[in-house]
């Protein structure tokens, strides 16, 4: 974007602080994410720049809220060898924070791709009927505050029969709150909106006659989906399931509400850090996660182009 | 997946067999009109079947627990359950009629019975909803109703309590007596009832709630000006700039939007705190003097601030998709016509960016208006929300049918903007990224 030649003096210079004004928007859009990495290195248990760190000087520098972070919750720290990663990794905090946070982020985001993408391609259909209401109910975990979600989720996990009652049965079948299938159901409601959205985005510019060329030439429809749909949508479901990862990877509202002392994720581990004493330690998690949203945006990009390129949408 | 026998287009092309035999029929002979009616509904069932496990899996796990929750903002069994006899005698008579012999017989008896159930506690707890400081009236009395209690009743409960005759708790109990209550939702507007059951507004020192809707909405309302001011020259910028450039530029905005909310929201603490990076900062270039450390968290500057930051992305990507297809050529010619670039700007170029102003705008004030997490962490008590008060009633108060209607009511707000959203740009047009 260059200055026109025609433009007047005033308007350079309008034009340059323009470019200033944007340049600070981007740095107030990016520095409190970047800002927290040196910090987590910080030698001192303070959140600011100490002298030491300012004059470059190593010795302000440590790693010691990443080894707090590992030893945290360990019954013996101080082994060495096997005995202490073995340690590490049945007792560590974090680490079966981490553990719970992936095995309710894979499975919730299965759930959610699965039924999503089935819902997204009867949803671009052309004969679907009630489309735009369907569509507006299934987005709807999305756009309805956490909070509300959280709250009526709460009291149905606790007494998952208790709707059965209005057509007159007793049943008894216990809780779904405090245990893994309850937050991963949870979560998986929370993914759908985002498998469908990216799903349905991807089938808009998806060629029906491809679909009708296969059939002509004599597969079935289960060879066509998988032959011919599948490959084409496929960037739009890996996104869309990254997106329902991300969603149940961040997600801490539902949890605090409905999960049990055994499933404690990242984020409720880092909530509770948060309120009660905030650590540098803080810091290094947060590090941590940064450099995995970064790895899960450049796949994301990726599969963006890719899906542009074998669907020969070219870039505007 | 389409299969060809199915298709309407291949129905038709079937027909070229029938035409000469006056109604157009398929090959197989039948009224064409009347298959492809059929193969028309047969290809809507298909498109719903595919739909339909994700909706029964929605409208389980999530609307009809958002159900269950809101019939406890008007439902509550609390007092008409455990208080039959007393309840019924609410019901034979009429609103401001004192009670007479049989109220007292029947209140003793249902209080005995409670008290040996040890049930005592929920109807205090209802009662306490209404008439705060109500609940150790029932327990108290409750501990001393184990050995039962002697006629005449009125006269023994008194002994026990003074406060047994006080007309407000009667009108109070006559309230709570049937199920279905509209109190909750008098409570949300910081509203009661009095002892003829005239609606009135309740002290001022315990007028919180409508206060409290007042500022999410206004502090969302900041927020969403605050994200136009600062997304639309960031929009603007990647919008005109070419393809490889804004392509690397999108980057810095996706990022925060892909990274977690707690993360954002934990930099923002550290960052704003009085021993923070931006104070030393301020203090370093001299803005403001050791001894003044501004207070920028943990109140309404800290919410606004940090939910500035988390929505931004939110104005910043439909804006960015409506301004790509702005034809630069418009404000070009406007510009050959003699306009300044002042007057382009605002007469040619703004209005067609309304479409994806409106999009974003309304996706910001739609998120901000039901946060929880960024506001209960930097809020402080002046940042607090509406939703930070539905959560306290859930998890510490315990009073569940409030927080039920003050989820009602901001769930019934957002469900209108919602609809506005669809109405003026379409679920459908969602895009993430």
């Amino acid at each position: 974007m260059a200055v026109p030649t025609y433009a007047s003096p005033l308007e350079r210079v309008w034009h340059y602080s323009y470019l200033a004004i944007c340049a600070a928007i981007f740095f107030f859009l990016i520095a409190p994410i970047v800002i927290i990495i040196p910090l987590s290195f910080n030698a001192e248990p303070y959140f600011t720049f100490t002298p030491a760190m300012r004059s470059l000087d190593p010795e302000g520098f440590s790693m010691r809220w990443y080894q707090s972070l590992l030893t945290f919750g360990m019954q013996n720290p101080d082994a060495q060898g096997w005995a202490f990663w073995s340690d590490a990794w049945n007792n560590a905090n974090w680490i079966k924070a981490a553990k719970n946070s992936i095995i309710i982020g894979f499975f919730s985001t299965l759930v959610a791709t699965v039924l999503g993408t089935l819902a997204a391609l009867g949803l671009s259909r052309p004969e679907m009927p009630f489309r735009r209401a369907i569509m507006a109910i299934l987005i709807s975990p999305m756009i309805v505050p956490l909070i509300i979600t959280a709250t009526g989720m709460f009291f149905f996990y606790s007494n998952p029969c208790e709707l059965l009652t209005l057509f007159g049965f007793s049943p008894e079948c216990g809780r779904l709150a405090g245990t893994y299938l309850g937050v991963i159901l949870a979560h998986a409601t929370l993914g759908i909106p985002f498998v469908i959205i990216t799903v349905t985005a991807t089938l808009v510019g998806f060629d029906q006659s491809l679909n009708r060329a296969a059939a002509s030439l004599g597969a079935n429809p289960r060879t066509t989906f998988f032959r011919v749909t599948m490959p084409l949508i496929l960037p739009g479901v890996i996104s869309g399931a990254l997106f329902a990862f991300v969603t149940s990877f961040d997600e801490v509202v539902a949890v605090l509400f409905i999960a049990g002392p055994d499933q404690q994720t990242i984020p409720r581990q880092m909530w509770n850090g948060i309120r009660e004493q905030i650590s540098p330690a803080i810091l290094a998690v947060a590090t941590l996660l940064v450099i995995f949203s970064i790895a899960l945006l450049t796949t994301v990009e990726l599969l963006r182009r890719r899906s542009e390129r074998i669907r020969g949408v070219t870039p505007r | 997946m389409a299969n060809a026998a199915l298709d309407p287009h291949a129905a038709i092309a079937t027909t070229a067999s029938g035409v000469g035999s006056g109604t157009l029929t398929t090959a197989d002979g039948k009224p064409l009109a009347r298959a492809l009616v059929r193969s028309q509904r047969r290809a809507r069932r298909r498109a719903f079947l595919l739909v339909l496990p994700l909706l029964a899996f929605i409208v389980i796990t999530f609307v009809v627990p958002i159900g269950q929750m809101l019939q406890r903002s008007f439902y509550n069994d609390g007092f008409s359950a455990n208080m039959p006899q007393v309840s019924a005698w609410f019901a034979q008579t009429e609103r401001g009629t004192p009670p007479d012999d049989a109220a007292w017989a029947a209140l003793a008896a249902d209080l005995v019975a409670t008290a040996e159930a040890r049930s005592i506690g929920v109807v205090g707890t209802r009662i306490n909803y209404d008439l705060p400081g109500s609940r150790s009236l029932f327990t108290a009395t409750g501990r001393k109703l184990r050995d039962g209690l002697e006629p005449p009743y009125r006269e023994a409960l008194l002994e026990i309590n003074e406060d047994w005759a006080d007309p407000q708790l009667w009108s109070t109990m006559r309230e709570a007596s049937t199920p279905m209550t509209a109190n909750f939702y008098l409570a949300a507007a910081d509203r009661t009832r009095d002892t003829e059951g005239n609606i009135q507004q309740v002290d001022e020192r315990q007028q919180v709630y409508v206060m409290l809707f007042g500022r999410t909405f206004w502090l969302s309302a900041v927020i969403t000006v605050l994200t136009f001011i600062l997304g639309f020259p960031i929009a603007h910028l990647l919008a005109t700039l070419p393809m490889r450039k804004s392509n690397l530029l999108m980057i810095l905005v996706l990022l925060p939007f892909w990274t977690s909310l707690l993360v954002r929201t934990t930099s923002w603490m550290v960052l704003l705190q009085q021993q923070g990076v931006v104070n030393d900062l301020l203090v370093w270039m001299g803005v403001i003097g050791g001894g003044q450390r501004l207070q920028m968290i943990y109140n309404q500057t800290g919410t606004i601030i940090a939910m500035t930051h988390i929505l931004l992305p939110f104005m910043i990507l439909p804006l960015y998709s409506v301004m790509r297809t702005i034809n630069p050529s418009y404000v070009r010619a406007a510009r050959s016509l003699g306009a300044t670039s002042w007057t382009a700007f605002r007469r040619i170029y703004f209005p067609q960016t309304l479409p994806g102003l409106g999009a974003g705008a309304m996706l910001v004030f739609i998120l901000a208006v039901g946060y929880y997490i960024t506001p209960a962490l930097v809020g402080g008590s002046s940042g607090q929300l509406i939703s930070n008060m539905i959560a306290m009633h859930m998890t510490d108060t315990l009073n569940w049918s409030m927080a039920a209607a003050l989820a009602a009511l901001l769930l019934g707000s957002v469900l209108i903007l919602y609809w506005l959203y669809d109405r003026l740009v379409g679920v459908d047009n969602l895009k993430l990224g």
